[in-house]
């Protein structure tokens, strides 16, 4: 029995493989599906499930409303659809705002002398130490009406004698974006710092040798290698984003509502698991169309992956 | 009018902080001159200064000290890409997220030329290097050769006053390196731009330069045409880097005008009426160097310089048969080159075996200590 495993390669990785492969049946694929099939039931009065096919819940989702103030039997309703573009938008929004902080950063950190890189790397990853929660609390100590940043000005504007009311920072879209941005800034800066660190720096100098200043080989030589990791990162960061409701709970109070929230309402308060097993597929499926789109593209950022 | 030097470099230093923090001069005061036209090479052992004097001209460092000129013009602090100068690198440095094309054409965008100038001029430098077809490829579907090409055809594009190359052939199998030796010279023949180019290898710099300059510890110990420097090597060092010498340390008993007459300690003979040009003096302590396949061995002897000893040990190497004669204690390599096909081991030399040693005085060089 173990001499033919010996022999048998392919037996070998299955083995191997066996354990993930359990784990994801049970707690992916089985959930996932459960998932489906309650998503097309109905609610019923007191808050259970019924088992039964309909399409009403996805139809919610997309703004088909039969509580109308019209009077007429359907009517469109944009609360859901406002949610769901908004959270896309928020991703883009988030990915975008990452990349541009975190590219000169990586930057920087891959050009600095090996002793000190490993300093900064260590410095990038020392948030990711502490809870995902508590930082997020933090930056409502620094946003709020009577918190640090609107001190700070304070001090700033009376120092200059110019009228000053405080800031209304916390509870804004604005908020998000920036506690958004933080939390997902390493997950991008590590593998732009990795694409970035594999080039041979021959290649800047054979660009320069051919005629090509610091802009020209930034954009004909250095962005263009260092693709695979902003493309790795936005996927790293891209995801998540579409998925959290931490982030715009904490620092966007009831303002700032994306499926996230959405779903873990539907679960927790509005007692409706269909309509929130409905919302969590739709955001997968937005998830995946944009993703597919994206990768189709730009590939998955492998050539950081695998080498 | 062209300037007559392509280069010069006029008593360079380049000066690094070594990880301890030590001063070191990796380039120590150099001075040379390459002339229009010419293949110059820098040969030497890595660290010996030669990569680092290729970076100079390039403009990849500025020299501490001194000053580079191309076309007699000072370089000071000149930018690479303004330099009319460019690079074949050891590793290639080809863009990988490139075409082949792409990356030929990459000199001539940065210069701005039109479209159909460029495809024309990346055609023919393509042609140049034989790699016609090959345009859509990336270089990782390249074999290394190719790739070596492709980084040539790159730099040969621009057309450039000076073409710098470092070690360019350094990783191919040696059947490849020869057949590339000797396209890089046509090339460099047939267009007539100054090659400048740094190996480590004796045998390419001999078989493709015009001039070498031999370097060692960051300063040229020799500079003159392949010729030159391996029959009239300035100083023990070259004599022992290129090729394979002897040498016996002696003193100068008698000089003459043109001849010397050195006495040897360790064989208490005398090599007389050995050729010299320069400042000698007599009874100055000197090395003597004769080359192993400039010796000659005999069954007997003639008047001068002939030395009785014992073959050690014999290496049948296919061109030659390196004879180890031991000479009062000290051994002496002797090629001899194999003439006649034989097979039969008594007709070679044997352990223990008395010969003697002929070193014709013409063969002989006297070099200064120190």
């Amino acid at each position: 029995m173990l001499q033919r495993l010996r022999e048998n390669k392919s037996a070998q990785g299955t083995l191997l493989a066996l354990p993930t492969m359990l784990w994801m049946f049970g707690l992916l694929i089985i959930p996932l599906l459960l998932t489906l099939v309650i998503s097309v039931g109905r609610r019923s009065p007191d808050g259970d499930v019924i088992y039964t096919f309909t399409l009403d819940n996805y139809l919610r989702l997309l703004g088909y409303s039969t509580d109308c103030d019209n009077g007429s039997g359907s009517c469109f309703n944009p609360l859901y659809v406002q949610i769901l573009w908004r959270s896309i938008s928020l991703a883009f929004n988030t990915t975008f705002w990452v990349i541009l902080l975190a590219y000169p950063l990586a930057y920087f950190i891959a050009r600095a002398n090996p002793k000190r890189r490993n300093i900064f790397l260590f410095m990038v990853l020392i948030p990711l130490w502490t809870n995902f929660v508590i930082r997020v609390y933090a930056w409502m100590m620094l946003l709020r009406k009577e918190g640090t940043i609107n001190i700070i000005i304070g001090w700033v504007a009376n120092f200059l004698h110019i009228p000053f009311q405080p800031l209304e920072m916390l509870y804004t879209p604005g908020a998000v974006l920036v506690g958004m941005v933080y939390e997902f800034l390493p997950f991008m800066i590590l593998p732009i710092f990795t694409s970035l660190e594999k080039i041979d720096t021959s290649l800047y100098e054979a660009a320069a040798d051919l005629g090509a200043n610091g802009i020209k080989t930034f954009l004909r030589v250095t962005l263009p290698l260092s693709m695979p990791g902003v493309v790795a990162g936005t996927i790293l960061v891209f995801i998540p984003v579409m998925g959290t409701f931490i982030v715009s709970d904490i620092l966007g109070g009831r303002q700032v509502i994306l499926v996230g929230n959405l779903i873990q309402r539907q679960f927790l308060d509005a007692r409706d698991p269909t309509f929130g097993s409905a919302a969590s597929l739709i955001l997968m499926i937005m998830t995946l169309i944009v993703t597919y789109f994206y990768t189709r593209k730009f590939g998955f950022g492998e050539e950081i992956v695998v080498a | 009018m062209p300037n007559e030097f392509a280069v010069e470099l006029r008593d360079v230093v380049k000066q690094f902080i070594t990880p301890e923090g030590n001063k070191l001069n990796a380039v120590d005061h150099v001075t040379m001159q390459i002339k229009n036209g010419e293949f110059f090479s820098m040969l030497g052992s890595s660290g010996c200064g030669k990569t680092t004097s290729l970076r100079m001209i390039a403009g990849f460092e500025w020299p501490t000290e001194g000053e580079v000129y191309i076309e007699g013009k000072p370089m000071g602090h000149t930018p690479p890409f303004q330099r009319k100068v460019n690079t074949v690198f050891q590793s290639y440095a080809l863009f990988q997220h490139m075409t082949v094309f792409q990356n030929v054409a990459f000199g001539l965008e940065m210069e701005g030329a039109q479209k159909d100038e460029i495809e024309k001029r990346v055609k023919r430098a393509l042609e140049m290097v034989q790699l016609t077809g090959m345009e859509r490829r990336k270089p990782k579907q390249l074999s290394g050769g190719q790739q070596q090409r492709v980084a040539v055809a790159r730099s040969l594009v621009k057309v450039p006053d000076v073409l710098l190359l470092d070690e360019p052939l350094g990783a191919l199998d040696l059947k490849l390196r020869k057949e590339m030796q000797l396209e890089l010279k046509a090339l460099q023949q047939q267009l007539g731009i100054t090659f400048i180019y740094v190996t480590h290898d004796q045998e390419e710099a001999m078989t493709m330069s015009d001039r070498i300059a031999v370097m060692s510890k960051g300063k040229v110990q020799q500079m003159g045409t392949p010729v030159e420097i391996y029959e009239r090597p300035a100083n023990r060092f070259v004599a022992d880097f290129i090729g394979e010498s002897n040498f016996l340390e002696g003193r100068i008993k008698t000089l003459s005008n043109k001849e010397a007459c050195v006495f040897i300690p360790e064989l208490n003979a005398e090599v007389t009426g050995i050729p010299v040009s320069e400042g000698l003096s007599n009874g100055e302590e000197v090395t003597v160097s004769i080359r192993p396949e400039k010796i000659r061995i005999a069954e007997k002897g003639i008047d001068q310089n002939s030395f009785k000893g014992v073959v050690t040990n014999t290496v049948y190497i296919g061109t030659d048969t390196h004879v180890y004669v031991d000479l009062s204690g000290k051994r002496i390599k002797v090629f001899e080159q194999n003439r006649i096909s034989r097979l039969d081991p008594g007709s070679f030399y044997t352990v223990g075996q008395e010969v003697l040693l002929v070193m014709m005085p013409e063969n002989v060089l006297v070099l200064k200590k120190g």
